[in-house]
């Protein structure tokens, strides 16, 4: 299909080449190893060619897939480590390839960079050509219009009285109302011609496209410098407040300090989850969560209540806070064996399993003599089958039960090393009470309370409670990755879907005193519907001049259908514009002006 | 939220049974209308040589393709600095035309404008009719649905399939209104019937409420612009890969070789393919960007964050580039024809194995597909 792909012009004249540099630079690139500036030169071309530019993306295509084949860091550092670890053989050698942080990758990075270091030279010197361009008249007129893909001929008879100067006047007149930018040449000549084009805004949009793109880019890697994001747990009652201490776990940006943090306010009064009592396939699944919160976006300013949902966060302070995650926290209060209160207040207890089936580790470092440990799991509506298996039969509290194993001796917190709340290292410790020992395990319910063997002390059960977990995200460059992104949109439509033409009038007159008129019409790019602009300038013309606009002419000009780029020749048919001679010299003269001699 | 009603639901699996099998009629009609105009396209063709053989002598043509070719040519020398080096015209108008004067003659194909010829094809018209049956059926087991569940009809892998099915049959009986693409039946509606199946047999999901993380207005509105652009995509994906097939039957018959493909007289040159589907996939690639976009825009407000690489948005982007690299491809030289019909191709599979494997089998925060 090679025909389609235009032979690239003639060689263009030399002072043409001149205010051209792609020309030049490209007949450079035709034979390189013209020093080392001219190998540079050579290269850049190479760089922002387009081939180059499509060959990136579609590396950039490729390079995003491992990214999706195995664990990311960013996104799951502890899955990462356990698929190291599973994979002995190459789970390392992966690492060392980047494959855990493609997005970050040296790799990935530099196709992006390059890619847009290529679209840099690409787009700059595109705007600045169509700068020119937007400034500049509108090409002369080609000596043969008859070769343009859009032709037609109007004939205005004699004694319509609109010689040839008068002819080119009106469609100037016309074509400017249409929005095209005209120039009329040698209108006092015998052939008066005008050139006019419109259509900027499609290149102006091609420009913004790309252009936003890097905004894109640049706005997301702000964001990464100056943005930071954390989580913390709260059970109902519970106030975080936005200073370093209160986050459970924190993640700065590159170059955040620590007072960029606005000290807000916002506590936790209630939360509650609607459960699907409807469908079978669901029974039992959370179908709503409602967090009522209290906020302050200053220690000091007035409180406001406010609801926190999935999909619809609180902003305060600069930052979204985030419905991430729930739970259930059961309220204990456990004395030690002076029958002082060594801990009183919910535990969080983590999701295990269906129905909110979940773990509890309780650690009381201050109960006396001994240091307190218990572990075990809290079921918001216990069942026990018989094989002994407990299990939680729904997700509200309809039979809430704690079941504990106790332990007692150091829990090693005093040595400073982190420690996860959420895990109990048993190994140092003495067991109290669990299934196997004579005491037996530990199973509460509400309001009760049970005694630890050895006067170790008392466990009591107050209550349940829920909790949340929220994430609190700050970051600078999403407004304006937002604005890019709009922007490049509108960039890309227009780019898309303006049209760029060219429109060529000639009119002169014949001996006969008849005055001859004939139009062309070139698009820059794809135009499907340059005949249906035919149509319409035609028809503009015919009814300006008054003349029925199916004799008007000697040749039958392109099809009357809209669009599509071959349709105004059916193929194979006979008797249509393709078949018939289009006339050479429409208009009886000179051939070609020596202006327009050049074009050829 | 609303009650769910299964009465709906059960309503609404009957129709796109029903539609199913309707569809299944309009195929096999659809099917018989290529086999059989192809042999009467040959009947004509045979006939219209013999009559062109008669009259070669008296006429001589002038051959018009030749002339618009250079004509397109005239103003290219100053077009040159708006590109980076390497840009290629696209396939215009201009150039359309002098290759539909080439390919014209031996090897005919359909008329390139996609326009309804005046000669009745009964079998198409018996599909067509078939087809609107079905999708009106369609139509209804999609909208007892989202009555059944009380909200949209696509929150799981079920919904998207069923729903995106219909998508796809209404966006083909729209684009025919206009355009005779009636030479796509066969892969629409073979394709249409293939997703009502696998969402019945594999899929089914009884009609239920969705997770909160779905609950947003965003998914109507992302969800929605994907499974569009998406059906588009399966518009074009067919036309590439017709392309590449009349492209080579084209090459074959200018060099003398037989004509092997004789149904894919039904169909229009290579290039009238390219035309149309590179307008169609323009229209999707801004759909994409939307999705893209409110995809973001929604992962923001549900997950704080509106890029995490997440599996399905790194097969989005994925799809995005491909389709970004497809509309550059078309303006770049040596890279418009063939391969650009190969990049749409491989950004369709890119969709559909976005759809189907990444949903199934790869875990992310998108996992809701309701499996
Ligand atoms: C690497 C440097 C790049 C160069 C040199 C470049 C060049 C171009 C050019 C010259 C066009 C216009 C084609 C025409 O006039 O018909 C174009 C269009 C386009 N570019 Fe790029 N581009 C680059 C990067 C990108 C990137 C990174 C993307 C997005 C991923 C992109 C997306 C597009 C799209 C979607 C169009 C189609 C818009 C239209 O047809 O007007 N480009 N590009």
């Amino acid at each position: 299909m090679s025909e389609r792909v235009n032979e690239k012009k003639k060689p263009a004249p030399a002072d043409n080449a001149a205010a051209n540099p792609v020309a030049k630079a490209k007949a450079e690139a035709a034979m390189p190893a013209l020093g080392f500036t001219g190998m540079l030169r050579w290269a850049w071309t190479q760089l922002t060619s387009m081939r180059t530019a499509l060959f990136l993306l579609l590396l950039l295509a490729v390079a995003a897939v491992p990214g999706s084949l195995f664990p990311q860091r960013p996104a799951n550092p502890s899955i990462v480590t356990q698929y190291i670890a599973d994979h002995p053989d190459y789970g390392k050698i992966l690492d060392s390839l980047q494959l855990y942080d493609v997005y970050s990758s040296a790799w990935f990075s530099a196709i992006y960079i390059l890619l847009f270091i290529s679209l840099i030279g690409c787009v700059v010197p595109r705007a600045i050509a169509h700068y020119k361009a937007m400034r500049s008249q509108p090409p002369r007129t080609p000596a043969r219009l008859s070769r343009l893909p859009e032709y037609g001929t109007l004939v205005i008879p004699a004694d319509a009285g609109i010689p040839a100067s008068d002819a080119i006047a009106d469609a100037a007149a016309k074509l400017k109302k249409r929005g095209y930018r005209v120039d009329v040449r040698d209108d006092d000549g015998a052939r008066p011609s005008l050139g006019a084009e419109r259509g900027f805004l499609k290149e102006v949009g091609n420009l913004v496209f790309h252009t936003s793109l890097i905004g894109v880019l640049v706005s997301v890697a702000a964001g990464g410098l100056f943005g930071y994001s954390g989580q913390r747990i709260l059970v109902e009652g519970d106030t975080f407040v936005n200073t370093l201490v209160g986050y459970d776990q924190f993640t700065p940006g590159t170059n955040f300090q620590s007072s960029q943090l606005q000290p807000y306010s916002i506590q936790l009064d209630k939360f509650q989850i609607t459960f699907d009592r409807e469908s079978k396939g669901k029974f039992g699944q959370p179908i709503d969560f409602k967090a009522d919160v209290t906020t302050r976006e200053t220690p000091d300013a007035p409180a406001e209540k406010q609801v926190l949902k999935v999909n619809d966060p609180v902003s305060l302070g600069g930052t979204s806070i985030y419905l991430t995650g729930n739970g259930y926290a059961p309220v204990v209060t456990i004395r030690d064996g002076a029958g002082n209160v060594a801990m009183q207040g919910p535990v969080v207890a983590k999701l295990q399993g269906d129905n909110y089936y979940s773990s509890v580790v309780i650690k009381v470092p201050d109960a006396k003599p001994d240091q307190l440990g218990f572990a075990g799991f809290f079921l918001p509506t216990a069942f026990v089958t018989e094989e002994g298996v407990s299990f939680s039969g729904d997700p509200e509290l309809i039979n809430p039960q704690l079941t504990l194993n106790s332990y007692f001796g150091d829990l090693g917190l005093n040595a400073g090393s982190p420690q996860n709340v959420f895990e109990l290292d048993v190994k140092k410790l003495t067991p109290l009470n669990a299934r196997n020992l004579d005491a037996g395990g530990i199973t509460l319910a509400p309001g009760t309370t049970y005694t630890l063997p050895d006067g170790k002390g008392t466990i009591s059960f107050d209550g349940v409670k829920r909790y949340i977990g929220v994430d609190i995200h700050h970051n600078p460059g999403q407004l304006y990755a937002l604005i890019f992104a709009l922007l490049a949109v509108a960039g890309l439509v227009t780019s898309l879907y303006v049209n760029r033409r060219r429109v060529w009038v000639r009119t002169g007159t014949h001996p006969d005193g008849r005055t001859m008129v004939e139009y062309g019409l070139l698009a820059r790019g794809e135009d499907h519907r340059l005949a249906a602009e035919a149509e319409i300038i035609r028809g503009l013309l015919t009814e300006e001049w008054g003349l029925d606009s199916r004799t008007a002419s000697q040749t039958a000009p392109s099809g009357p259908e809209d669009n599509g780029p071959a349709e105004s020749v059916p193929s194979g048919a006979s008797g249509d514009a393709a078949t018939e001679s289009r006339p050479e010299d429409f208009i009886q003269s000179t051939a070609g002006s020596s202006e327009s001699k050049k074009d050829q | 939220m609303l009650a769910i009603n299964e009465t709906m639901g059960q309503y609404s699996e009957l129709f796109m049974l029903l539609a199913a099998g309707t569809y299944t009629v309009a195929f096999i009609a659809f099917a018989w209308d290529l086999a059989k105009s192809s042999k009467a396209l040959l009947a004509v063709d045979l006939k219209a040589a013999a009559a062109a053989e008669a009259s070669a002598a008296a006429t001589s043509k002038v051959p018009v393709g030749a002339g618009v070719g250079a004509g397109a040519a005239v103003d290219r020398a100053d077009s040159d600095v708006s590109g980076p080096a390497g840009r290629a015209e696209r396939p215009s108008s201009a150039t359309g035309r002098a290759s539909n004067g080439a390919v014209a003659g031996a090897g005919q194909t359909a008329d390139a404008g996609m326009r309804y010829a005046a000669e009745r094809r009964v079998p198409a018209r018996v599909a067509v009719a078939l087809t609107v049956l079905g999708a009106v059926i369609h139509g209804a087991g999609v909208v007892t649905r989202a009555f059944g569940a009380g909200r949209v009809p696509w929150g799981n892998m079920y919904e998207f399939l069923t729903t995106g099915a219909f998508v796809a049959v209404a966006v083909f009986l729209l684009v025919l209104i206009r355009r005779d693409l009636r030479f796509l039946g066969t892969f629409v509606v073979g394709l249409a019937i293939i997703m009502l199946v696998a969402a019945s047999v594999a899929y089914w999901t009884p009609v239920g409420h969705l997770v909160p993380a779905l609950q947003s207005y965003w998914l109507v509105i992302h969800v929605s612009i994907a499974v569009l652009s998406s059906a588009l995509f399966t518009l074009t994906f067919a036309m590439s890969a017709l392309q590449l097939v009349q492209a080579h039957r084209q090459k074959t018959i200018a060099s003398g070789g037989a004509d092997k493909l004789g149904f894919m007289r039904l169909v229009p040159s290579a290039l009238s393919l390219e035309n149309l589907s590179y307008r169609i996939n323009a229209i999707a690639f801004v759909g994409w960007t939307f999705t893209l976009m409110f995809g973001a825009i929604w992962a923001e407000k549900a997950w704080g964050r509106f890029w995490g690489w997440d599996t399905k948005e790194v097969w989005t982007f994925v799809i995005w580039v491909v389709y970004a690299g497809y509309l550059h491809a078309r303006a770049t030289r040596g890279w418009t024809g063939t391969r650009a019909a190969w990049l749409s191709i491989v950004g369709y599979l890119c969709v559909v194995f976005n759809f189907t494997i990444v949903n199934q089998f790869f875990n992310g925060l998108h996992s809701y597909s309701g499996l």
